[in-house]
């Protein structure tokens, strides 16, 4: 009975020895699922899941502090695509359906030049400075809306982007039996 | 591969995987000899017809056009020239619904014809284009606004232009028509075969091609025979060969007609320059002679109206922007009940809800289906893994395997199993026994993917300006701080007393500065207002503008307008 | 705006489930009415049964499921399902039995997937399977055909029996059941027999057991009506039908003494039924023809190696089911090139 132990006894210092240093040997700096996450994650840095941040918020996902369906520009292909990466399975949207895209636009008549919006903006999209006009630019808003509320004559608004053929898509063929377009009169 | 030998002309002839038999439907519409549809009251021309780039309008509303004048042109090297199809004035240049399966609106240029017809001066025939650069003959082509007329519409010039490293061999012309119904082609090719032999020989002279493979379906008996003579009197008789294949749908497909024809496989991701052949559609072929040899740019096509639900099908020559309902008038209006309207063929076009939409470079044919012609599909069944879409596919792919990926929304696998060699000829739908809309599935999946790829861009692009954003904080952060530091320095040499009679008034200020800044801010804006009004001088901006100011004010409140009801009937909804 | 988007092709479809399931039970007609005129009424029986249980079965499913319930029996699915579960068990097996495989095939097979289109397995060769190893006397109760029998059934009789389990007045069990060719023959040669012994009997007919080898010809007839119309393709067939004649005449040549000739293997049980009604079930068979190939001839080899050394006689339903866990493998690794990638030029 003794060799048992000493057997046993031997064996286990070994492997946790080998575990041990190759703990130290192999450890992977930083954190890659997170990053894997945070590239996944469309990047407004709107704070609607409730973390300030993409980043902060592929860290919690990461730590499993978060559940996958907080992000809301992301939409249903995030939350598909971080249950595919994690594992885990698909929930349905925190927010409910998918919200439209929208753009800031500030209106010109009513903006005072006071640039708590510029100082919102996560990606530096407006344009302007102290007491000149500010203007937002389109092509690199997110629609993230965190400049809305800073502002405190609620000059700026959010339009949703129309579709244009060229960014139009086919719809998701609907399971439901569907009436044909019908013509009246010629 | 199984090889054919045509009956006509002893070519030999390759087969491709797949494909099906469809009853042809053609004798509808050739019954009656080609018409020119009557000039409508007013002409909607999109300025995007072509691959690429919108054209850039070059008219203002008010101007007086001629026919033929040039009144948009090409932004960017894949870009083509727009003209007026007939003489008139221009009323507006705004957004009108487009021939498009979303039924969206384009901005279009909106002629009110004048009924005179009048032409605008054309520039020269080239008669002697043999003699001429290659490139001044591409520049005619480009200036006539050609663009591929078989329904994709990638602007010829530039199709024409592939480059010293590609040369090419065999131009093949593109007369098989496959689908049923639509017979424009085949009636172009019984009226207008010398017109169509002159241009596949000039682009045979601009590409320095060997030979000429004329691939036409044998259920165009007429049209062969046509060709044929107009080879024998032209000056490639003796490289260009006119070849029948068997009528079999999807034979008029670009890469399965070069393969029935040379046996090559255009490679995935790739074009038919690859290996040394170029396609052009017996339509653009003519209006490519038209161009070089009389100047004439491309403001008409042939299209083709049919189906049972028209009371007189046929084949009409239609001004580009002609809006539909003038044709089906002109075809002797519809008939019957409940028919649904397509453009395009059966197997590829789209339903349109409006009759208003133009017809376009790129439009081939209108159908008007009966429900006896076009039944409700009904509900899509289960699929079960028959197999028969596997069968019929043209490109070879597996079907069924990127119907289940699609329809759980998994993009990556279904481009694991080639997505984008999906042709979208709609055989596997044809086939398929529990009537599952597969093509769309796929354009679902296609449309899907490039969104999320322009969102996976965007979203580098945002990552990237908002990780420079903090960089930038951080720095002026610490250069705030160094500051500080430097000032806690000078201020701690300084007497006590000094610093404290700020105190007070310090105080004050802090208790609610943002307010008082506000309010300071408002004021100043309603100071300068005022003064400026005494002055009588309103905002810079409110005032003297000039007519197209006011306008583009006016559309930009309308638009403005539009977007918040929007807004908040969505808010509504919600 | 284009309230409801409707996606090429625009035109009519003949193709339809219903009408595909309409043509395999047509072909099935022949080989049922051989089976009925050598086995009696039994089978009828069975596959009435059957074929309500089916229906009830999946009408009770959908219900459950929230799924539209005359729309999914009108393909008919259900029906050949139950009927070619009728024609794999016996003929004297009790009703209560017929029900339970049904709703094991419907219900667990095919309903709890997801349907039809979504099952792994075979529903009819997994219920008959699940019947076999839990009820094992029960499904190797087999009649003898009718030139070779003593008593035979009428219709009364075989109701009785399959409703209350009773043989007919004065008959014991032993007097009217008797094991199937494949049975006796794998028992004797257990036994040590040689082939022409074992052949000697008056059980035998030309190449397989009196009887039941004219079944598998009518049965044949069925298969070929179906390859003529195009509802099936030969790929399947022909492979399971060559892998299970060469690997059995392989070891035949070695020693036919102790393998029966090769044709036995071929019109005995449920060969032909298997190849061409029971292999070439879309759902749940490779779908490349490649694929389709290996599928096949596998399932030939295992019926060959399970009739021969496995532990039950008839081996058709384990072939099938074992390659249904392989066929989606399979399809992954034999995609056929697609246009334009590879070799592509002549």
């Amino acid at each position: 009975m003794l060799t048992a132990i000493a057997a046993f006894a031997v064996l286990a210092s070994l492997f946790g020895l080998l575990l041990g240093y190759s703990a130290i040997r192999f450890h992977v700096k930083g954190d890659p699922i997170a990053d894997q996450i945070d590239a996944v994650l469309p990047q407004t840095q709107c704070g609607q899941c409730g973390y300030p941040g993409c980043r902060p918020y592929a860290e919690a996902v990461a730590r499993d502090e978060a559940k996958i369906n907080k992000c809301v520009p992301g939409g249903e292909a995030v939350v598909l695509t971080l249950a595919d990466l994690l594992g885990k399975d698909p929930v349905p949207l925190e927010s409910g359906e998918d919200k439209p895209k929208a753009l800031a636009v500030i209106d010109e008549e009513e903006c005072i030049g006071c640039t708590l919006c510029i100082q919102a903006c996560p990606v530096d999209a407006i344009l302007g400075a102290a007491k000149q006009m500010h203007t937002v630019i389109a092509s690199e808003c997110t629609g993230c809306a965190l400049c809305v509320a800073p502002c405190p004559v609620e000059c700026i608004h959010m339009i949703p982007i129309g579709e244009d053929p060229g960014s139009w898509k086919w719809p998701y063929p609907a399971s439901v039996h569907h009436p044909l377009p019908q013509l009246g009169t010629a | 591969m199984q090889q054919l030998h045509a009956s006509k002309t002893r070519q030999r002839l390759w087969r491709f995987h797949g494909g099906i038999h469809l009853p042809d439907e053609k004798e509808l519409s050739t019954g009656r000899p080609v018409t020119g549809a009557p000039i409508p009251a007013v002409l909607t021309i999109p300025l995007r017809q072509h691959i690429g780039e919108p054209a850039k309008p070059l008219v203002r509303v008010g101007d007086r056009v001629l026919k033929g004048q040039r009144i948009a042109e090409p932004q960017g090297y894949v870009s083509a020239t727009i003209h007026a199809s007939s003489s008139g004035t221009v009323t507006a240049i705004e957004e009108r619904p487009i021939p498009h399966p979303s039924g969206l609106a384009g901005i279009c240029i909106l002629i009110e014809t004048d009924g005179l017809d009048e032409w605008a001066k054309l520039p020269m025939p080239l008669d002697n284009y043999e003699d001429l650069d290659p490139d001044v003959v591409r520049e005619r082509i480009r200036w006539a606004g050609i663009v591929g007329m078989g329904g994709a519409a990638f602007p010829t010039s530039v199709k024409l232009n592939p480059g010293p490293h590609q040369p090419i061999r065999t131009l093949i012309v593109n007369g098989a028509e496959c689908e049923p119904y639509i017979s424009c082609d085949d009636m172009l090719m019984r009226e207008r075969s010398g017109l169509v032999i002159r241009g596949a020989s000039i682009v045979m002279h601009l590409l320095g091609a060997r030979d000429c493979l004329i691939g036409i379906e044998d259920n165009k008996p007429e049209a062969i025979e046509a060709m044929c003579l107009a080879v024998a009197k032209s000056d490639i008789k003796d490289s260009a060969c006119v070849c029948t294949i068997p009528t079999f749908y999807p034979s008029g497909g670009e890469k399965q007609l070069i393969r029935i024809l040379t046996g090559k496989e255009v490679p995935t991701n790739g074009i038919p320059a690859q290996i040394g052949v170029l396609c052009q559609n017996v339509g653009t072929l003519a209006a490519l002679a038209e161009a070089v040899l009389e100047g004439k740019p491309l403001i008409s096509r042939y299209v083709t109206l049919s189906g049972r639900g028209i009371e007189k099908p046929q084949n009409l020559e239609v001004r580009i922007g002609t809006p539909i309902k003038d044709l089906i008038q002109a075809a002797g209006g519809l008939q019957g009940e409940g028919r649904r309207l397509v453009l395009g063929g059966p197997m590829m076009g789209f339903t349109l809800d409006s009759e208003q939409v133009p017809i376009t470079k790129a439009a081939n044919c209108v159908l008007a289906l009966t429900p006896d012609e076009a039944p409700d599909p009904g509900p899509a069944l289960a699929c079960i893994r028959c197999g028969k879409c596997a069968e019929v596919c043209p490109a070879n792919l597996l079907p069924q395997q990127m119907y289940w990926y699609a329809r759980s929304k998994d993009l990556e696998k279904v481009q694991d199993y080639n997505l984008f060699d999906c042709i979208e000829c709609g055989c596997c739908a044809q086939v398929c026994p529990s009537h599952i809309p597969l093509v769309q599935y796929y354009r679902y999946a296609k449309t899907e993917s490039w969104a999320r790829e322009q969102e996976k861009r965007a979203a580098g692009h945002a990552r990237a300006r908002h990780e420079a954003r903090e960089a930038r904080l951080i720095r002026l952060e610490e250069e705030r701080k160094a500051k500080l530091r430097k000032k806690k320095e000078v201020l701690s040499k300084e007497p006590a007393a000094a610093r404290a009679e700020t105190g007070p008034k310090g105080t004050a200020v802090a208790q609610d500065p943002k307010k008082a800044a506000i309010e300071a801010a408002k004021k100043r804006v309603a100071a300068k207002k005022a003064a400026l009004a005494e002055q009588g001088v309103g905002p810079k901006n409110t005032r003297d503008l000039t007519p197209s100011q006011q306008r583009q004010i006016d559309v930009a409140e309308k638009r403005r307008a539009a977007a918040e009801t929007a807004a908040t009937q969505a808010a509504g909804e919600d | 705006m284009a309230s409801v988007i409707l996606s090429s092709p625009h035109g009519t479809r003949p193709n339809r489930v219903d009408r595909v399931m309409l043509q395999v039970i047509l072909a099935l007609i022949p080989g049922t009415v051989a089976l009925i005129w050598y086995f009696g009424w039994g089978v009828a029986i069975n596959m009435v049964l059957a074929c309500l249980f089916a229906v009830v079965a999946e009408a009770a499913a959908l219900k459950l499921r929230g799924r539209p319930v005359l729309p999914t029996l009108n393909d008919l699915s259900a029906l050949v399902t139950a009927l070619l579960f009728a024609l794999a068990v016996p003929p004297t097996l009790p009703w209560w039995l017929t029900l339970v495989g049904i709703f094991f095939a419907i219900l667990v097979v095919k309903q709890l997937y997801g349907g039809l289109g979504y099952n792994p397995f075979n529903p009819a060769m997994a219920g008959y399977v699940f019947l076999l190893i839990s009820y094992p006397l029960a499904m190797t109760s087999w009649l003898p055909p009718q030139m070779l029998a003593d008593h035979t059934l009428s219709f009364t009789d075989s109701l009785r029996l399959a409703f209350t389990g009773m043989p007919p007045e004065g008959l014991g069990w032993d007097a009217i059941t008797m094991a199937t060719p494949l049975d006796t023959m794998r028992t004797q040669l257990d036994q040590n027999r040689m082939i022409e012994e074992i052949r000697s009997s008056p059980l035998w007919g030309d190449f397989g057991g009196r009887g039941w080898e004219w079944v598998g010809n009518w049965f044949l007839l069925g298969g070929l009506f179906l390859l003529w119309r195009r509802v099936i393709s030969w790929h399947i067939p022909v492979s399971m039908l060559l892998g299970l004649l060469l690997t059995a005449g392989f070891f035949w040549s070695l020693d036919p003494q102790t393998h029966p000739f090769p044709a036995f293997h071929m019109f005995s049980g449920g060969a032909i039924l298997g190849a061409f009604f029971i292999a070439t079930d879309p759902v749940t068979a490779c779908t490349t023809r490649k694929g389709q190939l290996i599928f096949g001839a596998s399932i030939g080899v295992l019926v060959f190696v399970i009739r021969t050394w496995g532990g039950y006689p008839d081996a058709i339903a384990f072939a099938v089911l074992l390659m249904n866990i392989a066929a989606p493998t399979i399809d992954y690794y034999t995609q056929p090139r697609v246009f334009g990638h590879g070799k592509g030029s002549r």
